[in-house]
């Protein structure tokens, strides 16, 4: 982790927060500012391009970013901290002798973005004379002039602090109220302005909005010396304000409240409240064999460590070997065609188009159009994730668009696209699915989660966990965690709810790369249900 | 460069805070030169230099503050950085935890400078990754590292007089190396202030030969087991205890260290009576920035568990002054005294046991008595009468570090590593019971 980038945003502690910090801290009011002229781009751009290719680059790409950052800290009823930045810069990355180099600047002048081009062709040729393979790019047609935006129906940006903070408030009495012991809430808000070009014929201009608001809520009870916590089931998003509307068709009733594509984080915080004192005197778990049905808020973790990351080509590869790992989806088991990833009810898919997911855009950061394809189907390996200089090592003649860096100054490299469950076919619903179950666990939220450098055997918490008896929900369990290999996990799927279930949960701060640059992600799915799985209980006493 | 001297820096800070309007000010002037080279599958991947200069300025009115950053250093951009943080405070609501800004503080001398690291060139590093790949192939394994080296200063000014100025340097070096048939990973890190003390083709030897050892691993039931965990092993675990240790969380009930009834455990006995861990920014190993990156607090050398005693523990200064006790700054580095036995003199003295080379993607399961799981990783090694057996198998744990510092069977030499961002000074330990709770095919 790059200790630089981070900030201290509240004092050491349970309240303490690193966040990701790029770019100068500024007022509210320049966050709705307009950005850099689209003509200021192009000239800027065609600068970097034109001395790329003057220089001898047989490609070049220049990204031009303007990120905007919100943050809106709180605990109880008091706002802890806001912080708002702004980064602009430019990015160059060209082709040289067949090896990359890449160069950043936030003189935002031509003479400025032509230094950062030269700069970037030296050290292609500086380093092409340690290149064995020289980079093979994947065909790219321009687009010309275009543009996409996030479909949002209210900037977050626009909307005033004071109502943000009153929200939070209203938040942290409602869980207050409710006999919460403590509470921190905060909200994340990005918009990232982000124009490309390249030797291609591409001038691709996009404006990304983001949003994250969750919470943590903890009961205490000093006689015992106990205490649990709830977090919020609210989900990060590629949406507007709107996502905080709460709107009634958005709901699910189960054990408790779940949420679609909006979230009511008032009645959440008064659940979280109550169900952190249920949590303090509910039955610890017995270990054994469960049937485990998964809600969408707790499964998308588990695809993200089981299924995104071992299926990312640069892992799989070796380029992540130091730092996040390799992976035991190799390439002899693609290659085979015949590698059972999971049970043939298991269909697995990347997309970075599905709406209000965190990998909507409409071209990745090396200016290719983004669609969606298979990764898992009926349960066998068939693709990876994988950019315009990896996919030919597929065999394959099309980037599948996962180039994403999180900052103007960082370069960009493979990143996880959205990786989801599909729903299943036949129509199931979630009371239908738990009637069959005769000895299982409901579990909602996402909690600890840890894995292999592999990606083999992992281990997962949650929020809630309910006990299944004879296909009834008998009660509230704790000190629950399962404990699994990828592949026996993913086999064990034996019924997928239908898509009307169907929900997103994400990561707004996934991490990789040395330096670490962070990406945000989502991961659909239904409700799964996942045979004999091995729980244990995590219960200790110390001392 | 990046480094600007004492006087310049004083010379920015001063005038800055001469344009302050508020109640009062503060400003941080911080700048860095970081380079780095990355590589894998034995080839250079990647390398830059990044270079930032910054100045963050507080303003206060009364319980209200705001903060801007500029890294622009003109008067007009001094006076503007003043007036937007002026603007950001006054629009802000009250901090009902808003402490009044310190006085002059006394810090102590750090010396965290080192030539060899201040003066490295773009060769240097470029050398040391070819050492650590030539290191790789002569031996017929894959090597994947990243060097990190960094020249910094910090200083710090307020309107009450406060002024401090730090310089410091460090370099990290971690690697991989895997053997070409998979079956075999090793991993080494170096963490020095010098460049000079580094040898990237050392420490990649040490991964070389985890990698070579490590193959053909045995699988071995999990259950409680005799470790030896090397530092690295150590570190993950002792720095998520370190990090919940704190007096506020402890006092509010939702803490390792919270008191059935009420209160903390400060006083008590928590850990084996061998166990000393302590801070101090001017340890010659582990030198570390003088005064406390939340307020500017002086650091001096503090225990933090003496005898197996909780002695302190961080309070805020708000914290301390609600409860009437003593503030005690976040600390910049952290010391567990070890004992005089290397790692093999450890292993001699084993009759069954596990040597673990590294933990890894540790997470908290239960704050409550802080369960935290996690991996072995790059190097697990069966041990029997006094002597390595053979490889075994990674092991998922699930264990508190409370109870591992209950444990300790024996203490090793201590090592410096890199832990949470800072550097810290940690032994190997042997400790019995450990739990492994599953078994992993990853290598």
């Amino acid at each position: 982790m790059d200790r630089r980038k981070f900030l201290q945003l509240s004092g050491a502690g349970v309240g303490a927060s690193m966040l990701p910090f790029a770019g100068n801290v500024i007022a509210e009011s320049q966050l709705t500012t307009d950005g850099i002229d689209l003509s200021v781009k192009k000239e800027l751009a065609d600068a970097a391009l034109n001395t790329a290719t003057k220089l001898g680059a047989t490609y070049a790409d220049v990204r031009i970013g303007r990120y905007l950052n919100q943050y809106v800290l709180t605990r109880e009823l008091q706002l802890q901290n806001v912080v708002n930045t702004e980064s602009i810069g430019m990015g160059v990355r060209v082709i040289a002798n067949g090896t990359w180099g890449f160069s950043a600047t936030n003189d935002m002048t031509v003479d400025g973005i032509a230094k950062a081009t030269r700069k970037a062709v030296a050290t292609a040729k500086a380093n092409s004379k340690h290149q064995s393979e020289p980079v093979q790019l994947a065909e790219q047609k321009g687009f010309g002039e275009v543009s996409w935006k996030t479909p949002i129906q209210k900037n977050a940006m626009q909307v005033p602090l004071a109502e943000k903070i009153d929200l939070l408030m209203e938040v942290n009495k409602s869980a207050m109220d409710a006999g919460a012991s403590f509470i921190n809430s905060s909200l994340y808000l990005v918009n990232e302005q982000k124009y490309f070009a390249s030797t291609d014929g591409s001038y691709i201009d996009q404006d990304v909005h983001r949003l994250w608001a969750p919470m943590t809520v903890t009961a205490v009870d000093k006689k015992s010396g106990g205490f649990r916590t709830r977090n919020g089931l609210s989900q990060p998003v590629g949406r507007g304000f709107e996502y905080l509307d709460g709107r009634a068709e958005d709901k699910v009733q189960s054990q408790t409240v779940l949420y679609r594509d909006s979230y009511d984080m008032i009645e959440d915080a008064k659940l979280a409240a109550q169900q952190a004192q249920e949590k303090l005197n509910a039955k610890s778990v017995k270990p054994g064999k469960y049937d485990l049905v998964l809600d969408p808020s707790h499964l998308w973790l588990t695809i993200h460590e089981s299924v995104g990351h071992p299926l990312e080509l640069d892992r799989v590869l070796g380029y992540e070997a130091n730092y996040a790992g390799t992976s035991f989806a190799t390439l002899d088991k693609w290659r085979s065609g015949k590698f059972q990833y999971g049970s043939d009810k298991v269909n697995l898919f990347a997309d970075k188009v599905q709406p209000g997911s965190l990998g909507a855009v409409g071209y990745d950061d090396e200016g290719v159009q983004t669609g969606q394809w298979d990764l898992v189907k009926d349960g066998i390996l068939v693709n990876y994730q994988a950019t315009r200089d990896q996919v030919h090592m597929l065999g394959q003649d099309k980037s599948h668009g996962c180039s994403y860096a999180d900052d103007w100054s960082s370069v960009q490299f493979q990143r996880m696209p959205n990786v989801s469950l599909l729903p299943g076919k036949e129509e199931l619903s979630l009371d239908e699915m738990i009637k069959d179950v005769e000895k299982g666990i409901y579990i909602i939220g996402a909690g600890s989660f840890s894995i292999d450098q592999q990606r083999y055997n992992f281990q997962f918490g949650g929020q809630l966990f309910y006990e299944i008896e004879d296909g009834k929900i008998t009660g509230m369990v704790e000190d629950v965690a399962y404990q699994s290999n990828t592949q026996e996990f993913w086999n064990s799927c034996s019924q997928i709810c239908d898509k009307r279930d169907y929900r997103l949960g994400g990561s707004f701060f996934d991490g990789k790369g040395q330096p670490s640059q962070v990406s945000t992600v989502s991961h659909g799915s239904s409700t799964a249900r996942f045979d004999g799985v091995n729980v244990i209980n995590t219960k200790r006493k110390i001392g | 460069m990046a480094i600007l001297t004492r006087s310049e820096a004083k010379r920015i800070l001063d005038k800055v805070l001469k344009y302050s309007r508020a109640d009062g000010a503060s400003a941080q002037l911080t700048g860095a030169e970081t380079g780095n080279i990355r590589y894998a599958r034995n080839s250079v991947s990647t390398s830059g230099i990044v270079d930032n200069i910054e100045l963050a300025v507080e303003a206060r009115f009364g319980k209200k503050s705001g903060v801007a950053t500029i890294n622009e250093f003109s008067d007009a951009a001094l006076e503007k950085v003043m007036r937007r943080a002026e603007e950001l405070a006054k629009l802000s609501p009250e901090n009902p935890e808003a402490m009044p800004l310190l006085g002059p503080q006394k810090y102590v001398d750090v010396n965290a400078f080192a030539k060899g690291t201040a003066n490295i060139t773009p060769e240097q590093r470029a050398k040391a990754a070819a050492d650590s790949i030539m290191a790789a192939k002569k031996k017929k394994v894959v090597a994947a590292g990243y060097l990190e080296d960094d020249r910094s200063f910090a200083a710090v000014a307020n309107t009450e007089g406060l002024f401090g100025y730090h310089v410091a340097t460090s370099a990290n070096f971690t690697v991989t190396m895997r053997t070409e048939n998979g079956l075999g990973s090793g991993w080494a890190e170096s963490d020095v202030t010098d460049f000079a003390d580094m040898s990237t083709a050392l420490t990649s030897g040490i991964a070389i030969d985890k990698a070579v050892q490590s193959q053909e691993a045995r699988a071995l039931e999990p259950g409680k087991y005799t470790v030896i965990l090397e530092p690295n092993a150590v570190s993950g675990l002792l720095g998520y205890m370190m990090y919940s240790y704190n007096a506020r969380s402890a006092d509010e009930g939702r803490s390792f260290m919270s008191k059935k009834g009420g209160g903390n455990r400060l006083g008590e006995k928590m850990f084996d009576k061998r166990v000393h861990i302590y801070s101090d920014p001017a340890d010659p190993n582990v030198p570390a920035t003088p005064w406390s990156g939340e307020d500017n607090m002086a650091l001096q050398r503090i225990d933090w568990v003496r005898d197996g005693v909780a002695a302190n523990m961080p309070r805020s200064r708000y914290w301390a002054e609600k409860n009437e006790e003593e503030a005690i700054p976040t600390p910049g580095n952290l010391i567990m005294v070890g004992g005089d036995k290397s790692t093999e003199e450890m292993i001699k003295n084993t009759r069954r046991g596990i040597l673990v080379t590294r933990t890894w993607y540790i997470r908290m399961v239960d704050p409550q008595s802080l369960l935290l799981t996690g991996l072995t990783r790059d190097g697990t090694f069966y041990i029997e009468n006094g002597k390595i057996k053979y490889p075994v198998k990674n092991f998922r744990f699930n264990e508190s570090p409370v109870i591992m510092l209950n444990n300790i069977e024996e203490m090793g030499q201590a090592k410096r590593v890199g832990m949470w961002g800072f550097s810290a000074m940690v032994p190997a330990l042997k400790v019995r019971d450990f739990t492994f709770s599953s078994l992993s095919d990853a290598v």
